[in-house]
């Protein structure tokens, strides 16, 4: 398969992880057994990861949940650099998300989920501050998710268009 | 006290009194009435036209950009327009004299036949072709003569079939390529056998290249890029298709100069300027839309695949649509008429298409079906129109 075709059976996957690959196949012209091979292939080198649903977490009644964004200033380590602290941070399930950031007054950027707020503040102070490396925490809390991953939560637009037109 | 209106004469003119009401309305009526109806019948996209685009014509509301603009439209959108025809598909018109916006293609169709079209003279028309070319003709004092293009031949015109419907009062020929209904298309090497019998009865060509951008696989040809046809083309486009803007009115159209201030002399006195809010999105489209507009061509591209693919499975024989948004499969086998089938297909499974007639003779036989519909609808269509079939075997 083509590095084109490739990169398009990417985007439909990563819009509609579910749709099947007898019907992918037909939407770039190959068959089935080609897309199964192509999506093995990327699976085992990791270029696809996972295949995780999009849930708005909002929806969903007694569900407590706070997220927060937390900016964290470390010293980096001779040799290893943030990768050491940044892989430690990663092993806490409530971490969701860790990036290195460039151009802040800070060099983590971390999303943390808990159940309420004050869970949130245990972690950043117990866990998070007393790390070795870690200089300083400011914590923001999410208040609302309009958009995630390129898609909007609230307000799908129906078709506005007529039913038959020439 | 009562006023009573006392008609004597035919209050509308013979002319619009002939013309026979659109065959698409009786459909849309129909479809309109029912609940749960999955639409193949929409001819535009089914994309929101990218925020780029009305963001920049809003904003350009908010700054105050609301006066008219020159009769022939802003003129650093005709140099775009000249920018993007030559880079895109290598034809080559002046921004100051050779390019008009329009409200539409629509429009540039109507004032490209009022401006060369004499009482009596005869407009080629090849069809199966949209809907408006025949009663356009006739509001011009013209009279339409069709050329027939037929599944056998991917809905392609012939020079034997452009040959022997010329006759003394042939003035010019009208076409869309690549096609709505059919999804046909034509190739310069295609183009090129036309040519000798369009310079040898001196034929005005109206090239309606609405969807031009639509293409699957190889770019569109345009006859205005071939040797010597630049001066006896109107070229028309707009931004409808490729960019999804529909609603906003906004088309153009190219020819030698003086075809052109023909048509500005109609244009001004009958329309005087484009929208200015729809040309503030479309110089911003043709700007900064190009990404937009090639995600919108992947996902037209992937979903004609499966439709066709659907089609042929469930037993009706399709071409490959090279272009625009449709595919035209023939329902010749089930035995029923395009219309017939239709409204079975509307009636027993609540599928709306468009009967191939309603586009022209040549039509007969096809549905067009437009796959500008999410993948889960066409997806749903498909299981519908295969149960029907199932029945009519």
């Amino acid at each position: 398969m083509d590095r084109l075709k490739q990169r398009e059976l990417l985007h439909l996957l990563e819009e509609d992880s579910r749709m099947s690959a007898e019907q992918i196949g037909k939407m770039l012209a190959e068959p089935t057994e080609v897309i199964e091979q192509a999506i093995a292939e990327l699976e085992a080198e990791k270029v696809i990861v996972k295949y995780p649903a999009l849930v708005n977490w909002e929806r969903v009644e007694d569900h407590p949940y706070v997220n927060a964004m937390i900016d964290v200033k470390v010293t980096p380590k001779r040799d290893v650099g943030f990768d050491e602290v940044a892989e430690r941070i990663c092993r806490f399930p409530e971490v969701k998300a860790v990036y290195l950031m460039s151009g802040a007054s800070y060099d983590l950027s971390i999303i943390l989920e808990g159940k309420t707020m004050k869970e949130v503040a245990t972690f950043v102070s117990q866990k998070l501050s007393t790390l070795d490396s870690v200089v300083s925490t400011a914590t923001h809390f999410i208040l609302k998710r309009y958009k995630h991953d390129g898609i909007e939560l609230e307000d799908r637009d129906e078709d506005r268009r007529m039913v038959v037109t020439p | 006290m009562s006023t009573q209106l006392t008609v004597k004469k035919n209050r509308l003119s013979s002319t619009v009194a002939s013309l026979k009401p659109s065959g698409i309305r009786r459909f849309f009526d129909l479809a309109a009435s029912m609940e749960g109806v999955i639409s193949l019948g929409v001819g535009e996209p089914d994309f929101v036209t990218p925020w780029r685009m009305r963001e920049a014509s809003i904003s350009s509301l908010e700054r105050g950009h609301t006066a008219y603009t020159s009769n022939a439209g802003m003129l650093p959108l005709r140099v775009e327009i000249q920018k993007y025809l030559e880079e895109r598909f290598s034809v080559s018109y002046h921004p100051e004299t050779e390019i008009l916006v329009t409200v539409g293609a629509s429009e540039a169709i109507d004032i490209a036949l009022r401006a060369i079209l004499d009482p009596g003279d005869e407009v080629l028309v090849v069809e199966p072709c949209y809907v408006s070319y025949e009663p356009v003709i006739r509001l011009a004092g013209g009279v339409p003569k069709f050329l027939k293009t037929t599944m056998e031949n991917q809905f392609k015109l012939t020079p034997q079939e452009l040959e022997a419907n010329i006759s003394e009062r042939t003035k010019a020929i009208i076409f869309c390529y690549p096609n709505n209904p059919t999804g046909g298309t034509m190739t310069a090497e295609e183009w090129k056998t036309l040519l000798p019998i369009i310079e040898k009865h001196d034929l005005l060509v109206i090239s309606d290249e609405i969807y031009a951008e639509l293409t699957y696989g190889r770019m569109h040809d345009s006859i205005a890029a071939l040797p010597g046809m630049k001066e006896r083309t109107i070229l028309i486009s707009g931004f409808s298709k490729a960019f999804a803007m529909t609603g906003w009115r906004l088309g153009y159209v190219c020819a030698t100069p003086d075809l052109l201030a023909g048509m500005l002399k109609i244009h001004q006195y009958t329309m005087l300027c484009a929208p200015t809010m729809a040309q503030m999105a479309a110089l911003e489209a043709l700007r900064h839309g190009r990404a937009d507009m090639e995600r919108m061509i992947e996902s037209y591209r992937q979903r004609r695949n499966y439709v066709v693919d659907g089609f042929r499975q469930i037993g009706l024989t399709c071409h490959e649509p090279d272009g625009a948004f449709y595919a035209f499969p023939s329902v010749t086998a089930t035995g029923l008429s395009s219309a017939e089938f239709a409204e079975k297909l509307l009636m027993e499974e609540k599928v709306a298409v468009v009967p191939g007639d309603v586009f022209g003779e040549s039509g007969q036989g096809h549905i067009r079906c437009s796959y500008a519909t999410s993948m889960e609808q066409l997806k749903k269509a498909l299981d519908r129109m295969e149960r029907l079939m199932g029945r009519l075997q």
